[in-house]
């Protein structure tokens, strides 16, 4: 039952920056516990895209949308929406790792102390449970207090999911996790994404088409702003419905 | 932490698949042998029956195999693994028709007594299972040793269908009554199928030496 319900499910979703529309009446569900893939070439809208499902746009200057995002279905646009929280529930992992310039156990610790937690053991408990939950304590909890920096890029990006999970999020965004990562570090982070899913919803944007058909249970092509097909991703690469989806998948597109 | 677990599990998940099939393919090539010796026709009934189901898992296996490829785009040997299996199942498959096939022609003998004792198609049958088992233990264990066992064994095979042959032939050449001699052309064809299935477990035996090794032999 659980595994049908439905997680996210956007609606009619139009986004302006300024005059020029990024994203065009996308409307799709993603359900609980399933890897959603978003593949496009450059410039489709596929990173907007993921970015409106925690809000990350609002930063952006001159950024307009229209259309809903519900979050459990509560649409994460309306006035009474805490946005601190939504990205907690909805949390990002970006493109090149970003672990702050301290220890590895205060870059996990770190979110659940400015969210109130200050008992030590309790901050133990959390900094294992999600290095291992990022396949990452075996590697590091003899220098957990040395500095994260000196961590490999692979190490890193792993650092990073872990400090997402300990502040128990429900939606994990990532956006081209691995473009900054060697293929052993990629293979990593797949498997790693593999054994999230049984306890998040996981939304991945690549540029690497064959990493969505290894890591997702649902694909999304775009292109110029609109979602051309959504569907199975083994559907989606074994007999695409859309010309398009063919031709992009299949390297003639252009 | 180990990488590709899931894609290593599909492909020992699709081996295993390939196996179940072999041991149908392998049951439907005795059994057609065994109706045929016993004239049972409610067996051979039974072997027609079994080909949808060998007939369901080659397009499962087939489905599965593109799929990995389309998703986990296998390299080096794991591409092998599933290049292979693709023509393994293709093989079985063709097999499977031709236990069928005998099967059928036990049903147009019926209950009309046998021209003859048989000698070497029995031997044919129990070879050629033993050589498919052979080949899919080869496989399996990745066995070059055994597959070209299996190559071997294939002479003495058609060494049996040749005597086969020569005293169908002889019979169909003397003075014999015109349904007689209808049933030794019957019969012929069984060998015939039963010499084609061994010519298929070679080119297992063959996909596996190839699988293993990535070198490509052909003796036939």
């Amino acid at each position: 039952m659980t595994t049908k319900n439905k997680k996210i499910e956007v609606s009619r979703l139009c986004l302006y920056y300024g005059e020029s529309q990024a994203l065009k009446n996308v409307s799709l569900d993603m359900i609980e516990n399933n890897v959603v893939a978003l593949i496009g070439p450059s410039g489709c809208g596929k990173s907007t895209f993921l970015k409106t499902l925690n809000r990350m746009n609002d930063l952006v200057e001159s950024v307009h949308i229209e259309g809903e995002v519900l979050v459990d279905g509560e649409n994460i646009y309306g006035p009474d929406i805490d946005v601190v929280h939504l990205r907690k529930r909805v949390g990002m992992v970006f493109q090149r790792p970003n672990p702050f310039p301290m220890s590895i156990y205060e870059n996990i610790a770190y979110g659940p102390k400015i969210h109130g937690l200050r008992d030590k053991r309790k901050l133990d408990e959390i900094v294992e449970k999600s290095l291992r939950g990022a396949a990452l304590w075996d590697e590091v909890k003899d220098r957990l207090h040395t500095s994260a920096m000196g961590m490999s890029g692979g190490q890193q990006q792993r650092l990073c999911i872990a400090r997402l999970l300990a502040v128990e999020p429900e939606v994990l965004l990532m956006d081209e996790p691995c473009s900054a990562l060697d293929p052993i570090s990629t293979m990593k982070v797949e498997e790693l994404i593999t054994e999230l899913k049984d306890r998040y919803t996981i939304v991945i944007v690549t540029h690497n088409m064959q990493q969505a058909a290894r890591v997702s249970d649902m694909t999304a092509f775009f292109l110029s702003g609109e979602m051309v097909e959504y569907n199975e991703t083994d559907s989606i690469f074994t007999r695409p419905q859309d010309k398009r989806t063919e031709d992009y998948i299949t390297g003639r597109f252009g | 932490m180990a990488t590709r677990q899931f894609f290593s599990n599909e492909l020992e998940g699709l081996r295993n698949d390939v196996l179940r099939m072999g041991r149908l393919v392998s049951e439907a090539i005795e059994k057609s042998v065994t109706a045929l010796v016993t004239q049972d026709l409610a067996l051979a009934q039974q072997i027609m029956d079994g080909d949808d189901e060998i007939d369901r898992m080659q397009i499962d296996i087939e489905d599965r195999c593109i799929l990995l490829i389309a998703r986990q785009q296998p390299m080096a040997k794991d591409l092998r693994i599933l290049s292979t299996g693709l023509k393994i199942i293709t093989d079985m498959e063709r097999m499977g028709d031709h236990a069928f096939d005998i099967a059928k022609l036990v049903l147009a003998i019926g209950k009309r007594p046998l021209i003859k004792p048989l000698v070497d198609i029995p031997i044919m049958a129990q070879l050629a299972s033993n050589m498919l088992s052979d080949a899919l233990e080869a496989y399996v264990r990745m066995d070059v040793a055994l597959a070209e066992a299996v190559w071997r064994a294939d002479d003495t095979l058609d060494a049996h269908y040749l005597a086969a042959r020569d005293k169908l032939m002889q019979f169909v050449g003397g003075e014999v009554p015109p349904e007689d001699a209808r049933q030794a052309v019957q019969l012929l064809l069984v060998a015939t199928y039963l010499e084609r299935i061994g010519d298929h477990t070679t080119n297992i035996a063959e996909g596996v030496i190839y699988l293993e090794t990535g070198q490509r032999v052909r003796t036939k």
